[in-house]
């Protein structure tokens, strides 16, 4: 059946099979790779995506679902060349090591810090629960998503416009 | 160098610095298996046992065959044809590619179909008809020699039973000797559990056969490229350098991503049959049931001491289950991988050990999961027999340890099993952990606790001593392959490096971290070294990253190369400068590396300056060759013996069973830190396995030989709420062989942590009688054991 999905702001057009997951449709039918996926059973979170502005694992989302909605992944996170503020505490504090959990992380992080600008090391580390990383025991997860929200004061309220049509 | 936001400038060598990985990572722009797309790629899905031991009566792949979009269905018996239904493995058995005769274990490979797309695959999957028998299987590795027990590998001509081998270490007599007098004795049998590395990406393989030029190119997440070439090469008979093997980026492998799974075989096949590429993933289930475990070893330690607490000599008996196949990943003479460094951080007099080989109708593997070959399992051993005595002598375990720790002065130590341990200070590692921890204050508050029934204090310490690196050629190698890695170091004119390593990164920032090792040595910015890894084809032989010897071996390797360079260029800056090379000393400054003339620091020239003249029409003196690039092949002249202090600390409701892990302090001495930020992310991640497999992480099997711990929802990983926020401590000794005194830290904590929190758990129970229970200490475990039953937690929880 045929879809339109607007990914990353950009709308697509795609025939899918009805049982074709969200998370297949990004990496098999548009190349978007960098979404990643770690289990069948939506333990890993590595596939972690936003819906409307909300995480999903889009490995249990079907794409037929997101006919008419919009999605954003990892390779959305970067704007105008300028990296987000997640982003840059993932590099800044040695967030990640193969990097497979990293986009989904990070998408989870982004919608923590735009409905809690300031949270603390229990709400971070109940908000990434749902997800795993095998590499860094979660320690500087922690630390980059509070050197995010200690680093974005200045360009929430530069761009706080166009942050809020797209993800809130 | 990653966008670097904090303004902060790299060094010109060790240090922290950002990772240059990171760039690609954090834009979702990394290539890992999956993501790699061909152009008319077909797509594999493998039919599995779903019993753990039966006969095959018959095979019928016809559905299959004829369902719209499959382009081939590939079977046991078509792999007969072509001579690949077994392949070795790396204990010298055979493994099934696809099954013919028999199915060994639940999930075991039996047909592979190729479609055109994925979900095809997984529905022509479906539709394969398997007749099978079923067998009685063994489940429980105690039982497999039992006389009764049937036998799993009929395959093999004469054999009657389930025994692989026995293997033993230390001086028998002498250690029964020292038992038969001793004051004290203690012995207790202990479990340390099957478990499963779980990298959050799984295994599979792209494969792309090339009818007309005869190459075969497998990409696949492998920690050990050069290796899977030359085993391609013996096993199908292709030659190894029509064989590209490219490790793509890695997400994570712990040692589950050394081996040559059956997935890997089909897909090769499969590119050959269809004349097309084929790509194969595994789901997680299929990772969680076929691919490498790790450990399972039943074990039963002994002690003897005096009353006053001095550690005289240990005994071990182990009965190893190695699963249907025996296919350990270690090197050959070491058929109980390293386990021969049970005697751990002390120095005891005399010690023993008998380890049993046995096949059971469960997946092969033993040696992954960050195990420094079989080390967890020898730190662990040793680490809860001590805690053990301790119970027995009512001694403090800190106290103990202290006592018995191999002192300073005694290094290079040779232990009673035959290991030169090259350098380290115990004591000062230990004392830093139990201040850091404030030890004295916790047992203040454990005992306040004690006085009432609510959650209770438990305090674990663990002490380990690692041997990585490996290692000497003349005593190890891997199916003969010995383990000894090259490096080859390019400099070009502008004084730009590329540095070619045999070694494979599966998230332990290589590019980065031996970027340093070549900065240091030439004094170059890191930014200025590319390095080249994980593509047989670009880089030169070696046998890869597992065991903690990427920075043992392939870093000696990178720092040898680069003096082999500097050395090139002092040739070529005494022919610049017209000096004599003996006259010209090496500085590396803030500006970078330079060769000047002895005491006159202005004549000089910088190595940027020398790598241009290099290339330039400079006039040579006789037999300098010109350019700068060199090659190396490192043999390391022995292991390096990381250590580290671990205190764990938990709460334990005797209500429910439930254990918290509040703080956890590692001192952790690796010898010289490259990039210190690296070195403490690789202990975080370790540290997080510990609370894993200490708490949580259950791979048990009923009677039927069903694996109950072959999904996400049943094999229970630690997220960051089962995590505390680590405490990091450093010592540093230099390994005194290592061309860096660098000593492997991969492993360490993974190795160190288990020990600590169970015997944490085990403290806060000691009031309540129990002296042992075994992993993972989960809160119906912990419940049971309160009860006076603690579970057997290989088997099935009735
Ligand atoms: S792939 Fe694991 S939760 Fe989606
Ligand atoms: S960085 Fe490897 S799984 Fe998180």
């Amino acid at each position: 059946m045929q879809i339109t999905v607007t990914v990353n702001g950009q709308p697509y057009t795609r025939d899918v099979e009805p049982r074709l997951l969200l998370v297949h449709f990004l990496r098999d039918h548009l190349a978007l790779t960098g979404t990643h996926w770690g289990c069948d059973t939506s333990n890993c979170g590595a596939c972690v995506v936003h819906l409307d502005a909300t995480p999903v694992k889009s490995c249990t989302v079907l794409a037929v679902m997101c006919d008419g909605h919009e999605v954003t992944t990892v390779e959305g996170l970067e704007r105008d060349g300028e990296l987000d503020a997640v982003q840059k505490g993932f590099a800044e504090c040695h967030g990640l090591q193969c990097g497979f959990c990293t986009p989904g992380m990070m998408l989870t992080a982004r919608w923590l810090l735009d409905n809690d600008p300031d949270p603390d090391e229990g709400r971070i580390r109940e908000t990434i629960s749902g997800q795993l990383c095998r590499c860094t025991g979660y320690e500087n997860i922690v630390r980059a998503v509070r050197w995010a929200a200690g680093h974005e004061a200045g360009r929430a309220a530069a761009g706080e416009g166009a942050r809020e049509g797209t993800r809130t | 160098m990653t966008q670097d936001t904090s303004g902060t400038t790299t060094p010109m060598g060790f240090g922290r610095m950002h990772r240059k990985e990171d760039a690609r990572f954090i834009r979702g722009r990394g290539t890992y298996v999956d993501d790699v797309r061909l152009p008319g790629m077909l797509h594999g899905a493998i039919l599995r046992s779903p019993h753990a031991h039966a006969r095959i009566l018959s095979v019928d792949a016809s559905a299959a065959e004829a369902y719209p979009g499959v382009r081939a269905v590939i079977t046991g018996a078509t792999l007969e044809t072509l001579n690949l239904a077994w392949m070795p493995t790396l204990s010298a058995d055979v493994q099934a590619v696809l099954a013919t005769d028999k199915v060994r274990f639940q999930g075991q490979e039996v047909a592979f179909v190729v479609a055109e797309d994925p979900y095809t695959a997984r529905d022509a999957v479906e539709l394969i008809d398997v007749g099978y028998e079923p067998l009685e299987p063994v489940v429980d590795a105690r039982r497999a020699l039992d006389a009764d027990a049937p036998v799993i590998r009929d395959d093999l001509e004469g054999r009657t039973g389930n025994h692989i081998f026995d293997w033993e270490a230390g001086d028998r007599a002498q250690t029964d000797a020292i038992f038969e007098r001793a004051e004290v004795t203690v012995a207790q049998d202990m479990l340390y559990p099957r478990v499963h590395p779980a990298p959050l990406e799984t295994c599979g393989a792209v494969a792309d056969f090339d009818k007309v030029t005869g190459k075969l190119t497998v990409w696949c997440p492998t920690q050990a490229p050069h290796a899977h070439r030359t085993l391609y090469a013996l096993v199908a008979g292709l030659p190894e350098h029509k064989i590209r093997v490219i490790s793509p980026d890695i997400g994570g492998g712990f040692g589950g991503k050394v081996g040559i799974y059956p997935g890997y075989v089909c897909a090769i096949v499969g590119s050959i049959v269809t004349g097309r590429p084929v790509k194969w993933m595994e789901d997680r289930s299929e990772n969680l049931m076929s691919t490498a475990f790790a450990r399972d070893y039943h074990m039963r330690g002994e002690i003897a001491a005096t009353r006053d607490g001095r550690i005289l000599a240990l005994r071990v008996k182990v009965v190893a289950d190695h699963g249907a196949f025996n296919g350990t990943a270690q090197p050959t003479k070491f058929p109980a991988g390293f386990f021969g460094v049970f005697t751990g951080s002390y120095d005891i007099e005399a010690a023993h050990c008998e380890v049993t080989g046995v096949y059971t109708n469960k997946a092969p593997g033993g040696v992954a999961y960050a195990c420094s070959f079989r080390i967890t399992e020898a730190v662990y051993l040793v680490e809860r027999m001590i805690d053990v005595l301790a119970c027995e002598l009512d001694a403090d375990p800190a106290e103990l340890r202290m006592r018995n720790l191999i002192r300073p002065e005694r290094f290079p130590y040779t232990s009673p099993t035959g290991w030169e341990y090259d350098s380290g200070d115990y004591p000062r590692a230990l004392r830093l952990a139990l201040d850091m921890a404030g030890y004295d204050k916790l047992r203040a508050e454990q005992a306040e606790r004690r006085r009432g029934d609510g959650p209770q204090l438990g305090i674990g310490i663990s002490f380990f001593t690692e041997a990585v690196g490996a290692g000497p050629r003349r005593h190890m190698d891997i199916l003969g392959l010995g383990m000894a890695d090259g490096a080859e170091l390019r400099v070009h004119p502008t004084g730009k490096a590329v540095l070619r390593v045999s070694c494979q990164s599966q998230g332990q920032g290589h590019e980065t971290t031996f970027a340093q090792i070549v900065a240091a040595e030439l004094g170059i910015p890191p930014d200025d070294v590319e390095v080249v890894h994980g593509d047989t084809d670009q880089t030169p032989f070696g046998l890869g990253t597992y065991g903690s010897r990427s920075t043992p071996v392939s870093g000696a390797a990178t720092a040898i190369v680069a003096r082999k360079v500097r050395e090139r260029a002092r040739l070529v800056a005494a022919a610049m400068l017209e000096a004599s090379p003996q006259d010209l000393e090496w500085s590396v400054s803030e500006t970078g590396g330079r060769w000047s003339v002895q005491g006159s620091a202005g004549h000089g020239r910088s190595i940027q300056e020398i790598a241009m003249a290099a290339h330039s029409n400079l006039e040579l003196p006789e037999g300098v060759e010109g350019h700068l690039d060199a090659v190396t092949v490192y043999n390391p002249p022995n292991l390096t013996y990381p250590f580290g202090a671990y205190v764990c600390v938990v709460e334990v409701d005797p209500r429910t069973g439930q254990v918290k892990v509040r703080r956890f302090v590692a001192v952790d001495d690796c010898g010289v830190r490259i990039n210190p930020m690296i070195v403490e992310g690789q202990i975080h991640g370790g540290l997080a396995d510990g609370v894993g497999m200490a708490l949580m992480q259950l791979m048990a099997f009923d009677e039927d030989g069903n694996h109950l711990g072959a999904s996400f929802m049943d094999y229970l990983l630690p997220t960051a709420l089962e995590c505390p926020s680590w405490e990091l401590g450093e010592t540093v000794t230099p390994s005194p062989h290592h061309p860096i005194g660098a000593k492997g830290v991969g492993e360490s904590a993974t190795v160190g942590s288990p020990a600590a929190v169970v015997n944490a758990v085990l403290d806060a129970l000691r009031p309540y009688g129990v002296r042992h229970a075994d992993m993972p200490l989960t809160p119906a475990n912990v419940w049971s054991a309160l009860r006076g039953s603690p579970l057997r937690t290989d088997l099935a929880i009735t």
